[in-house]
């Protein structure tokens, strides 16, 4: 019999009942709960009759819907109250723990999960919010859910769903200057295209997975999703484990020593087999920019805006010229010098301590342009703390950005924070689709040290020019 | 949940790909506003222009189109966020199946859990089934039949599909997942007792 892939280990573990044809009724470890959905979910389970079945795997946090100026409280942004006054009164009811604003331990769901240790090896992990497969960096099975399904795994702690097929990305070979996490990622969606992952848990695993430290692996797995894929995961090792260790809610001592001995039998066996497979080689990967409106929608920093003329097939001919429009580009024309107005370093793509470093050795002894309103939002208060004690906010001020309180702020405009009407942004977060900043807003996706370039800058910069 | 079986009625097509979930239903309106008020919001970038009036070259604020039951789009149809949102703004305006070359895994699993079919079928079928509407708009339907499994285009062209059976019967049967899952209360019971002594540090979180 064939080996089996660090996918098949967690998801057999925890099959409580073959659903036949492909579905499986699946144990949920850790169930995450934010504003956006979380008190409406608690009030739907009452109001159909059922309890919640296990409030002591279940933690919130209140991330979409508030406010990020200086100084907030949940007041600060009125529709948000409305969602996080009942989430909180509900929440204290059940037992849920609850990390609200400006506590230690509150942040943007997916980075305080793994911060905190909920998040840990060959668990199951969900949330309602398409971003959970962040989670996987750590060698976890985590997914997006959606509301009816949050309300059958608060009711139950399980999960129906039909087992997806497997694939394993290997990424070879050594980054390039000015190459990060975001790169490589946006650079495999721009390869196989944001349905190339559709139906797949996908594995990344090659010589520049193992050596990128745990907070790189959250960002790669972070866009799983934007390629399709539900799950996206990576074995884990010891730097996994030195990552875990002390934190609060990992298992100490011997407990911890029991957990690395389990989460040691994890990774994929040696002759596993995928149902696809691809390889990048990373010496062919430089900085990338995102120009239209999809992650697929993505170019080296040194490349031309794309011609519609150019595309594969009439379909995508009618989507880029769809995108340059709504972009306000010419196609042909150097993506290099486009004038931004926006930058936005945050979100649970890149919004941990090392993503602030990076930005921040860029930005140090530097301002920004006049013209550009530039935005730090650290991911959690740990991060903020973090950030602060390194003195990363003191640069960022002294260059003429914005320091701000952890949250999703303008990673989906549903906090007040928007990029204003036709004007253009580079953003660290996952999302370039049409109005996700906000109404008629033109992003375009980097990581955070092309980010803090471009904000220097005034325009999309290469990095490696800084 | 409603049960479904069949549906005939005008299919509008949205033949764009990669429709993500954002366009669907905008994110500020599922902070504001509960799932039954989202039908006017539903893809409001594209249906109405900057100054809040309809767009005419919006495909559903054309006369034959108007409150059309069906959708036809393209490729990775609601590919993006999990919200479920987007099925209940679809819902709102009046959307009871889509049928599209491919969906987004997790708008595709919403669909189920309210209702809304959504039928894969491979793009050339698609779009025959948009020129077949557009060449006799207003009278052009198009049926759905779940229970034989067939789309019937407007020239009366019988289209098989495929669809996972537990799906199309729950949708047939219009059945709420979590009454059918309690009915292993005792296996999730065993299960967590087994797990927690073989995986003590996964339970310890108080
Ligand atoms: S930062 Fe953005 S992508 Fe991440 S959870 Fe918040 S809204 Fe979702």
């Amino acid at each position: 019999m064939a080996g089996r892939t660090l996918f098949d280990k967690i998801w057999d573990r925890h099959v409580v009942a073959d659903l036949g044809g492909g579905f499986a009724l699946l144990h949920i470890d850790r169930n995450l709960l934010h504003d956006l959905s979380g008190a409406r979910a608690l009030e739907a389970v009452e109001q159909k009759g059922y309890r919640v079945a296990r409030p002591d795997l279940t933690f919130a946090t209140p991330d979409h819907a508030v406010s990020t100026l200086p100084g907030r409280t949940s007041e600060t942004f009125a529709p948000g109250h409305k969602l996080l006054a009942p989430l909180r009164r509900r929440a204290k009811d059940l037992g849920v723990r609850l990390f609200d604003l400006g506590q230690d331990g509150h942040g943007i769901v997916h980075i305080i999960g793994p911060e905190l240790g909920l998040s840990l090896p060959g668990l199951t992990i969900v949330c309602g919010d398409s971003h959970t497969c962040t989670h996987g960096g750590l060698g976890a099975l985590a997914f997006g859910i959606g509301s009816s399904e949050l309300l059958h795994v608060l009711a139950t702690q399980t999960l129906v769903q039909r087992k997806p097929r497997r694939m394993r990305i290997d990424f070879d070979g050594g980054l390039m200057p000015g190459v990060t996490p975001k790169d490589m990622i946006l650079h495999l969606i721009g390869t196989i295209g944001t349905a190339g992952g559709t139906g797949f848990a996908v594995e990344y695993a090659g010589s520049a997975i193992r050596a990128l430290p745990l907070e790189g692996r959250f960002t790669i797995c972070n866009l799983s999703i934007e390629m399709g894929a539900k799950m996206g995961l990576i074995a884990p090792d010891d730097l996994t484990y030195q990552f875990i260790e002390g934190r609060d809610f990992a298992p100490q001592g011997a407990a911890f020593d029991a957990a690395v001995a389990h989460w040691r039998t994890l990774p994929s066996d040696e002759d596993a087999v995928y149902d696809v497979e691809h390889r990048i080689d990373m010496a062919k990967v430089a900085p990338q920019i995102t120009w239209g409106t999809s992650p697929e929608h993505v170019i080296a920093i040194d490349r031309a805006i794309p011609d519609p003329a150019a595309a594969p097939d009439e379909n995508r001919r009618t989507a880029w010229k769809a995108a340059l429009d709504y972009q306000g580009l010419e196609p042909g024309k150097p993506i290099e010098g486009t004038r931004i107005d926006w930058v936005f370093i945050g979100s649970c793509t890149n919004s941990r301590i090392s993503d602030l470093r990076a930005a921040a050795q860029i930005v140090r002894g530097r301002h920004k342009a006049a013209h550009v309103t530039a935005w730090v939002v650290p991911g959690s208060e740990r991060v903020k703390k973090q950030a602060e004690s390194e003195g990363l906010d003191r640069v960022f001020a002294a260059a003429g950005f914005d320091w701000r309180e952890p949250g999703c702020s303008m990673c989906l405009a549903s906090n007040g924070e928007t990029v204003p009407p036709l004007q253009r942004s580079v953003s660290t977060s996952n999302r370039n689709f049409v109005g996700r900043q906000g109404p008629q807003a033109r992003t375009h996706l980097a990581s955070p040290a092309m980010a803090a370039a471009a904000a220097i800058a005034g325009a999309i910069t290469d990095v490696r020019k800084m | 949940m409603d049960k479904f079986t069949r549906l005939e009625g005008v299919a509008a097509p949205l033949m764009r790909q990669n429709v993500d979930t954002d366009v669907v239903i905008r994110i500020e309106r599922l902070v504001s506003l509960r799932r039954e008020e989202l039908g006017p919001y539903c893809f409001e970038s594209v249906r109405y222009r900057p100054d809040g009036s309809e767009n005419p070259d919006f495909v559903f604020n054309q006369a034959p189109y108007r409150g059309a039951p069906i959708l036809l789009a393209g490729d990775n149809f609601g590919c993006g966020s999990s919200r479920e949102g987007a099925v209940w703004a679809l819902m709102g305006m009046g959307i009871k199946a889509v049928i599209a070359p491919s969906y987004g895994d997790i708008f595709f699993n919403n669909c189920f859990q309210n209702g809304v079919l959504p039928v894969a079928l491979p793009l050339a079928e698609v779009e025959r089934l948009a020129e077949e509407t557009r060449a006799a708009p207003g009278n052009a339907r198009v049926t759905i039949d779940l229970d034989r499994q067939v789309v019937v285009s407007p020239r009366g062209r019988e289209i098989p599909f495929d669809i996972d059976p537990k799906r199309r019967k729950a949708m047939l049967d219009g059945l709420d997942d979590i009454a059918t899952t309690l009915t292993y209360k005792d296996q999730i019971a065993a299960w967590q007792a087994k797990d927690q002594s073989e995986r003590p540090w996964v339970w310890g979180t108080r």
